[in-house]
């Protein structure tokens, strides 16, 4: 089993970020307000001291294995590698762990931290609603009270999560605000946040926010590109030549990139939602369309008018419906090292259906944009290539939306 | 001496504290709100509050946040932000005007050019709520250099031991955010803000205003019996909201109820500590 915090990294490394500052390059930092900034140093100490801690990684160790299932297979995708005809496909399934995704990653590892800083409440935003349904679920584990803030328009698209939730013994708050999807989610969080600084702590669901968020939850999503790593390597001997995933704040990108960065030969593409289409007014590629600015305790690429006010996203996936995304990808797109392209809704969607009927698996809409991409280049590629793509999340959240943009009525 | 300074230095040699109201740029509307403007210093503003409207203003509760979407929606940008405090200038050139807003807006527009454009506009200080000290590099020299007043937030969760921190290279005065909250929920009793004050004194001879939950005159009054200023916001805003008709637009009583409201608690400032 692999250790699931990296090791720390060497000089002349792209993994050695942040700064003291929680900088990457001119990204990244700790824009909140001074009631919250005695907060973050402390979570950021008490990350550090966790993170040297072996009882803590222990800790984690076992509940990755023995609670999400970890380590998530490596599925060598034969009839979809047939169907383009070109590259050799392989599939991260972190679909498979407990909840049905990759947020549960970086919930365990939170837990445990929110544990050792005496913390007794636990706040969440969520999107998609798997990571709220993530964060409900170790808060039942460990028995600590859960409030979760939603957008009024993403409670409406992901029914089935909001319910799952609920069961976990999770508090939904349903977010007006805006046009009641990620971001407001966020602003609300935080709002309760400031207002219940001593007992509360805010478990972030991307590599996003203030630092030490960025860095940590990366180094809790690290698990999936180090496991990815070593089973590719047992199964063809070799690093695949491209990696794939899709960016929304950006959290299942960062965890399969990251052990990738100093394998200078890989190439790494993240993949946001285009929705309508980049020359539209409707997606959520910030990277691609946005430029920097600070939102939500980072600077980073955002999606903003002239002036400088934030736009609302728009994708078909909930999940990818952020007009931000973790500095982290800010900086790597900056310095080249990450490519970053886009899918459409309608090119998702096609590749839920093609994932389906050649693989049997059922991938959530936010991977689909992944698997979107991989369609894109596979065919191109010699066929002892190796693509490797992470399908970060399982579908049955959006069989509603999915029928739905199909003309299915349920 | 800037503005600011002087006209502490002034309600000082008359012993008594200061109002500071706020409003929103543009909300209701830009005629409306540069009418409040205008009338804030004869109903006895000390110094004004211009809130900058941005769309995700984090540390606001609803109040204050209805107020910039309405702004937002009347067309308000940092720019025309700016131009508002241009023409209250040509009428006013004593009550110095102190923005408070996000970082975003001020980014976009260009850090240097904002701090040159504010300064020539007439804006004495500046609040920016998601630039805590750690982060403040990339302004306050831009700042200072324009002749704009930095001030800092000081809330209940900064302990002693970062309280020098965060106001090195503050000026103006400080802004002590009086409850761990968001604006306009909650307020500080009277012993939270007497146990408060000290803590600040000890390290700058700043003058400090208090903040966050202020809403009535009795309030502000006791804000100032303990510290230099009081600011209410949320309150005001509240009370031009009820004036509002069913569309959100102005009427006829919003300006005048808006002054009534500041004459209210200017009164209860400049007699709190009269009886003392």
């Amino acid at each position: 089993m692999n250790t699931p915090i990296p090791p720390p990294p060497l000089a002349n490394s792209l993994r050695t970020g942040p700064d003291e500052r929680g900088h990457f390059g001119p990204f990244g930092g700790r824009f909140v307000a001074e009631t919250l900034m005695p907060l973050i140093l402390e979570v950021e100490a008490a990350y550090r001291a966790a993170r040297a801690d072996p009882s803590f990684q222990a800790e984690i160790e076992r509940l990755l294995r023995d609670y999400v299932g970890r380590p998530s297979p490596l599925w060598f995708a034969e009839r979809l590698s047939e169907e383009l005809g070109g590259a050799r496909i392989y599939f991260k399934r972190d679909e498979l762990n407990h909840t049905g995704a990759h947020k549960i990653n970086s919930c365990v590892g939170q837990i445990l931290l929110a544990r050792r800083m005496g913390k007794t409440r636990i706040i969440a935003e969520t999107g998609a609603g798997q990571h709220g349904v993530a964060t409900a679920t170790v808060c039942a584990l460990f028995g600590l009270p859960c409030t979760v803030y939603m957008g009024a328009t993403d409670v409406e698209r992901q029914k089935p999560n909001v319910f799952r939730m609920k069961l976990l013994g999770a508090e939904v708050r349903p977010v007006t605000s805006g046009a009641g999807t990620l971001k407001d989610a966020m602003n609300e969080a935080l709002r309760d946040w400031v207002a219940n600084v001593r007992d509360t702590y805010y478990l972030i669901g991307t590599v996003a926010g203030p630092h030490p968020y960025p860095m940590m939850v990366r180094d809790f999503q690290c698990v999936i590109g180090e496991e990815a790593k070593a089973q590719l390597e047992a199964a063809t001997g070799r690093l695949p030549d491209v990696a794939v995933a899709c960016i929304g704040g950006g959290s299942n990108a960062m965890g399969l990139f990251h052990p990738f960065l100093d394998d200078r030969a890989v190439r790494l593409i993240g993949v946001e939602a285009a929705g309508d289409g980049l020359d539209t007014e409707r997606h959520a590629a910030s990277l691609s369309r946005g430029r920097p600015g600070v939102l939500h305790g980072n600077r980073t690429y955002l999606l903003q008018d002239a002036d400088g006010q934030i736009q609302e996203a728009h994708s078909i996936s909930a999940g990818l419906d952020y007009p931000g995304v973790g500095p982290e990808h800010s900086w790597l797109h900056d310095i080249g090292r990450v490519e970053y392209a886009a899918a459409t809704d309608q090119e998702a969607l096609a590749a839920v259906q093609l994932c389906t009927r050649t693989e049997g698996i059922i991938p959530a809409l936010e991977p689909a944009h992944a698997l979107a991409h991989v369609a894109k280049i596979a065919p191109a590629m010699d066929r002892e290539a190796i693509v490797l793509m992470n399908l970060c999340g399982r579908g049955d959240k959006d069989i509603f939306t999915v029928a739905d943009a199909l003309g299915v009525k349920l | 001496m800037s503005r600011i300074a002087a006209r502490f230095a002034q309600l000082s040699k008359e012993g008594r504290g200061a109002l500071i109201p706020f409003l929103e740029a543009w909300d209701p509307d830009h005629e409306t709100s540069a009418a409040m403007l205008a009338g804030m210093p004869a109903a006895g503003a000390d110094l004004i509050e211009i809130g900058v409207p941005f769309s995700d203003p984090m540390a606001d509760g609803p109040i204050i946040q209805a107020a910039g979407k309405r702004a937002l929606k009347a067309g308000a940008t940092l720019a025309r932000t700016l131009a508002m405090v241009r023409e209250f200038r040509a009428g006013d050139t004593a009550t110095p005007i102190v923005l408070m807003g996000y970082l975003n807006p001020i980014l976009s527009y260009g850090t240097e050019r904002f701090c040159t454009d504010a300064a020539a506009a007439g804006v004495d200080g500046l609040i920016v709520v998601d630039l805590p000290a750690e982060e403040s590099d990339l302004l306050a020299p831009l700042a200072a250099r324009a002749g704009l007043d930095i001030i800092r937030l000081v809330a209940p969760t900064t302990n002693d031991a970062r309280m020098p921190h965060v106001l090195d290279g503050s000026s103006g005065f400080v802004y002590y955010v009086a409850i761990t909250g968001i604006t306009g929920t909650r307020s500080a009793s009277g012993e939270e803000l007497s146990a408060a004050l000290p803590r600040i004194r000890r390290v700058t001879r700043l003058p400090v205003a208090i903040g966050f939950g202020v809403r009535t005159p009795a309030q502000a009054a006791e804000a100032v019996r303990v510290a230099d200023a009081a600011v209410v916001a949320s309150a005001l805003i509240d009370t031009m909201a009820g004036t509002l008709d069913a569309k959100g637009r102005a009427t006829a009583t919003t300006v005048s109820t808006v002054l009534a409201g500041v004459k209210a608690l200017a009164e209860a400032v400049r007699a709190a500590r009269a009886g003392a």
